[in-house]
């Protein structure tokens, strides 16, 4: 590790810092010209808008009950409506975001960590260790999402954390696998044999040459897995095993929604269309980051048709 | 061929290992004693030790898994927490409802993603690829569940057409199944068609791009002839592996269906089990769905090694 | 146009053939006024860079290529009928009937989901009329006929389970199948190893003096020309640039363009556009062609202001009248040029083995 000559041929085997400036400058300009990216961008945008400033953005407070105005149909006072206790639904669907993103991006946070230190562990190391951690893998590839994340709710209880908990536990798989497969490839390439030739340690060789290489398809899968953790989270809390009242979750308003159906069309339709929009927000992100970064990888739809 | 169904069966069957351990292990993690919290205010000592025995809860972990993976290879499951129903039979009365959604929602999800991959394929960069694009691109967004209370909402409530819910069986009542089947299967459907028709659109344009293809129209046969024989019999290969691989996804998908319209499959029984607590029914239906979804990736392996010679016939260069 | 030798016995009469397709930046000008004639048991060598259209051209013939943005103009007279103008449904009885097709790439130009047996009597079945069995044992003959051993033992035989040049055996019977009196063979034998090619030309030779179809050749390599042609048209941007009969085409060469590849022969065989080391600059694209001879900005012959504004016609050259040896310049290559890239055309056909690609 203090052996100079690992830090001169690090510097030597590194691609310069100038060529990953112009390499990540390529990628947001290739970003940049894919409209459905950029759409996907701007409707991403505004959710993140509307989940931080929920507070300022809400017409009532989410839990306020006005009986009096019960299943009011949308209108320039309530512009989604109000619900069977008279809330307004406007305000619920607005601090919905803030928990729909919150599940997505700490539950793919988890699976992000959990993944990559497996990917890296099993790829890294080989042998035994992979074989074990990729075995167990497929064993958690051979549930359902969905039956999964119900299970495993079922066991620690319904709530908040524990669903960003189990959607995290659900994803994992995915990034390990991703990741594993870029290590084998980076392992055998020529600056990485050459730096672990001359003897520099596993970590700094994990650090500085595996860990850049493997973001891209990190950063894509990233946005792809939010896009299912919030359709994932969503499902959870439609059926009763997410997060649960009072927190507004979008599934769960859903489910309220399905019993006043005959009261009110305006229930079914806007907490779906914000998951909906949300989902495909993220969607389209990964498909253009995709591109721009990795053409190979394969689209949105066709790494969930073998989910 | 021999050698390759050998390995792919082990493998299953080692996955299928896995697989209970975690099944199992599930119901050893709830926190607390599982049997006194599924009885709640039914709780007397007599029915506790029975469950308690019954389900070998008394007994070393590794001399339980054992029993319980000796038992549940030969179909007993235990016993259900709530009714004292044998587990295999609770699941065995939902297997035909669930089945059948599957069913048909693999019917609907083909005739949307058949005609729309095949024929984006064939006129692409034109307006149908550009329609089909836009299609999947939003159907694999669409929330499952959503879209089934829309459906719902319009279908149901506003037209009154079908019902809103609920299940009859086919040798009850074929022309009442139907009613019933239909929104849900068009709800699962819709979404799987999605992801199908960007499947169908690739092997399509894969398929037509061979050389081969180019040497048979070279040949002077009608193109009718070439697009069967020489695309989409190559094309359909990868396509009945995607659509088979489908099928368990599609699986994960009926749970949620099967809850937006109170059908009586796997998925509710699953979601009830959670609700009341009844873990070994909860156990029995999360094995059964893995143990189904692996034995259609097996499936779908060997049907694939079947239709494509390159695995069939082995190569003699 | 000035093609005075007896054609009594022309197969194939291509006049004024023109090929373009609309592209995103314009029209492109794929085959500009190809006229040639095609004679019975004859074999005509298309040579050219890729790009050339030496492909494209034969396969405009029978409207191989995708109409539009492709666009076909001419006239190509197959016995009297006029290819150009015919309808999509008299094409196709003439597709692989009347006109057999090889393809470059044998791993590639099968089908791997059926047995090599169906792949060979489909097209039979369809044109000839004849039976399954019939169609068969047919097609066990044509097996025979291009060399495969056991040849009824392999007609349900899959494509992977032969070996490349066993597969462009059968790809050639395919060819051969429905008796065509005009064979395309496009790049038949680019994608094989130097012996299997040997073979691979030596059976067409063969098969030619058998059935005395007529054969375009078309391919970049000239080492392979001189083992195959009678004739050869040399292509160069869309147009022949350069035709005579083989001898005289390596004995003596008058277009710069023949010059430039002939010298650059013994060193590399296959001129690919990198290693074309005798002539600098690359050819335009189809969407930009250089006013005046479309090879002027390469050429080391160019002269005067006629070369950049005046397009050169195809004209008669050499010492015999009725050679039908055509060059498309206003001047040819001087003498001592010639004789220097003659004499590397001659040693060119014993270079081939190392430098096959």
């Amino acid at each position: 590790m203090s052996d100079p000559r690992v830090h001169q041929a690090d510097a030597e085997l590194e691609a310069p810092s100038t060529r990953h400036q112009s390499q990540w400058r390529a990628t947001v300009s290739a970003l940049l010209a894919n409209r459905l990216a950029v759409f996907g961008l701007v409707m991403l945008t505004a959710l993140v808008l509307t989940a931080l400033f929920a507070d300022l953005l809400i017409r009532q407070p989410i839990n306020a009950q006005n009986l009096a105005d019960r299943f009011a149909p949308p209108s320039s006072q309530y512009w989604f409506g109000t619900d069977d206790l008279g809330r307004d639904v406007f305000s619920r669907v607005v601090v919905g975001a803030r928990v729909s993103l919150q599940v997505g991006v700490v539950s793919v946070g988890i699976s992000l960590v959990a993944g990559t230190l497996i990917g890296l562990w099993a790829g890294y190391r080989g042998g035994w260790i992979d074989t074990v951690w990729m075995r167990a893998m497929d064993v958690l590839f051979a549930f359902p999402v969905i039956l999964l994340a119900i299970a495993l709710v079922a066991v620690l209880g319904p709530s908040l954390r524990n669903t960003m908990i189990a959607v995290g536990i659900v994803f994992t798989p995915i990034f390990a696998r991703v990741v594993r497969g870029s290590v084998l490839s980076v392992r055998e390439e020529l600056h990485v044999r050459a730096v672990r030739s001359l003897g520099a340690s596993d970590r700094r060789i994990i650090l500085r040459h595996v860990l850049p290489n493997v973001a891209a398809p990190i950063i894509v899968q990233a946005s792809l897995s939010l896009a299912f953790a919030i359709l994932t989270e969503a499902a959870l809390s439609y059926i009763g095993v997410g997060v649960q009242p009072p927190d507004p979750a979008w599934g769960y308003m859903l489910s309220d929604a399905q019993r006043f159906q005959r009261q009110g069309w305006w229930l079914s339709v806007f907490p779906g269309a914000a998951i909906f929009l949300s989902v495909m927000a993220f969607n389209l992100l990964g498909d253009g980051l995709r591109d721009a970064l990795d053409p190979k990888q394969r689209s949105v739809i066709e790494s969930r048709g073998v989910e | 061929m021999a050698r390759y169904v050998a390995l792919r069966i082990g493998q299953s069957l080692l996955a299928l290992l896995g697989v209970s351990i975690i099944v199992f292990a599930l119901m050893h993690l709830v926190p607390g004693d599982p049997v006194r919290s599924a009885l709640g205010t039914r709780f007397t000592p007599e029915l506790y030790a029975a469950l308690v025995e019954r389900a070998g809860l008394d007994r070393p972990i590794l001399v339980q898994y054992f029993d319980w993976l000796g038992r549940a290879v030969t179909g007993d499951l235990g016993v259900s927490f709530r009714t004292g129903q044998p587990v295999a039979l609770a699941l065995g009365q939902r297997v035909g409802p669930t089945a059948l959604l599957a069913f048909g929602a693999l019917i609907v999800g083909l005739l949307i993603a058949l005609p729309a991959g095949i024929v984006s394929a064939v006129k692409q960069g034109k307006a149908p690829d550009y329609a089909a694009n836009t299609f999947s691109q939003i159907g694999v967004s669409l929330p499952d569940f959503w879209f089934g209370i829309l459906l719902i909402l319009v279908f149901a409530r506003m037209l009154g057409w079908l019902p809103p819910g609920g299940y009859a069986s086919f040798a009850d009542d074929p022309a009442a199944a139907l009613r019933y089947l239909l929104l849900p299967a068009v709800t699962a459907g819709v979404v799987t068609g999605a992801i199908l028709t960007r499947f169908v659109r690739s092997s399509m344009l894969e398929a037509l791009n061979a050389e081969h293809v180019r040497l048979a129209r070279a040949k002077g046969l009608p193109w009718r002839y070439v697009l069967r024989h020489h695309v989409l019999r190559n094309a359909w290969i990868p396509i009945i592996t995607v659509t088979g691989l489908q099928l368990g996804t599609l699986l994960g998908g009926i749970i949620v269906v099967e809850i937006v319209f109170s059908w009586p499959g796997i998925g509710r029984l699953a979601l009830d089990a959670v609700q009341t607590r009844d873990y070994p029914v909860l156990q029995g239906a999360v094995l059964l769905v893995a143990a189904v979804f692996l034995l259609l990736n097996l499936l779908v392996d060997l049907v694939y090694a079947r239709l494509d010679p390159r695995i069939r016939v082995g190569a003699s260069t | 146009m000035s093609i005075d030798r007896p054609s009594g016995d022309v197969v194939l009469s291509v006049r004024d053939l023109e090929v373009s397709f609309a592209t995103r930046r314009g029209r492109a000008d794929v085959v500009r006024g190809l006229d040639y004639d095609l004679r019975r048991g004859e074999t005509l060598a298309l040579v050219g860079e890729s790009g050339s259209g030496k492909s494209v051209s034969t396969m405009a013939l029978t409207k191989l290529i995708p109409i539009p943005p492709g666009r076909v103009t001419g006239t190509a007279m197959l016995d009297g009928q006029d290819l150009i103008a015919m309808s999509e449904r008299d094409l196709l009885a003439v597709r692989g009937r009347r006109i057999g097709f090889v393809f470059q790439d044998p791993m590639t130009s099968l089908n791997p989901v059926h047995p090599i047996g169906r792949q060979l009597t489909e097209g039979m079945r369809h044109h000839l009329g004849i039976s399954e069995s019939d169609a068969r044992d047919r097609a066990v003959d044509l097996l025979r006929k291009v060399g495969i051993p056991a040849a009824e033992k392999r007609l349900d035989d899959y494509p992977h389970q032969f070996s490349g040049g066993m597969r462009q055996r059968v790809v050639i019977a395919i060819g051969l199948s429905c008796d065509p009196q005009v064979l395309i063979a496009d790049e038949a034998t680019t994608a094989l190893d130097v012996t299997t090619q040997a073979q691979i030309i030596e059976l067409v030779n063969q098969l030619q003096d058998e059935l005395g179809m007529a054969v375009i050749w078309i391919t970049h390599d000239l080492g392979v020309v001189a083992g195959i042609a009678d004739r050869v048209m040399v292509m160069y941007a869309g147009e022949i640039v350069e035709e005579a009969d083989v001898d005289e085409l390596f004995a003596d060469p008058r277009h710069p363009y023949t010059v430039g590849l002939l010298k650059s022969l013994p060193v590399l065989g296959a001129f690919d556009r990198d290693e074309l080391a005798a002539i600098p600059g690359l050819p335009p694209a189809p969407t930009d062609l250089p006013a005046g001879c479309a090879f002027h900005p390469r050429c080391a012959y160019r002269d005067d202001e006629r070369c950049v504004s005046e397009r050169p016609p195809l004209r008669e050259v050499g010492g015999d009248a009725g050679s039908g040896h055509r060059i498309r310049s206003f001047y040819e290559v001087a003498e001592d040029d010639r004789r220097a890239a003659a004499t590397a055309g001659i040693a060119a056909p014993e270079h081939r083995e190392e430098d096959a690609s």
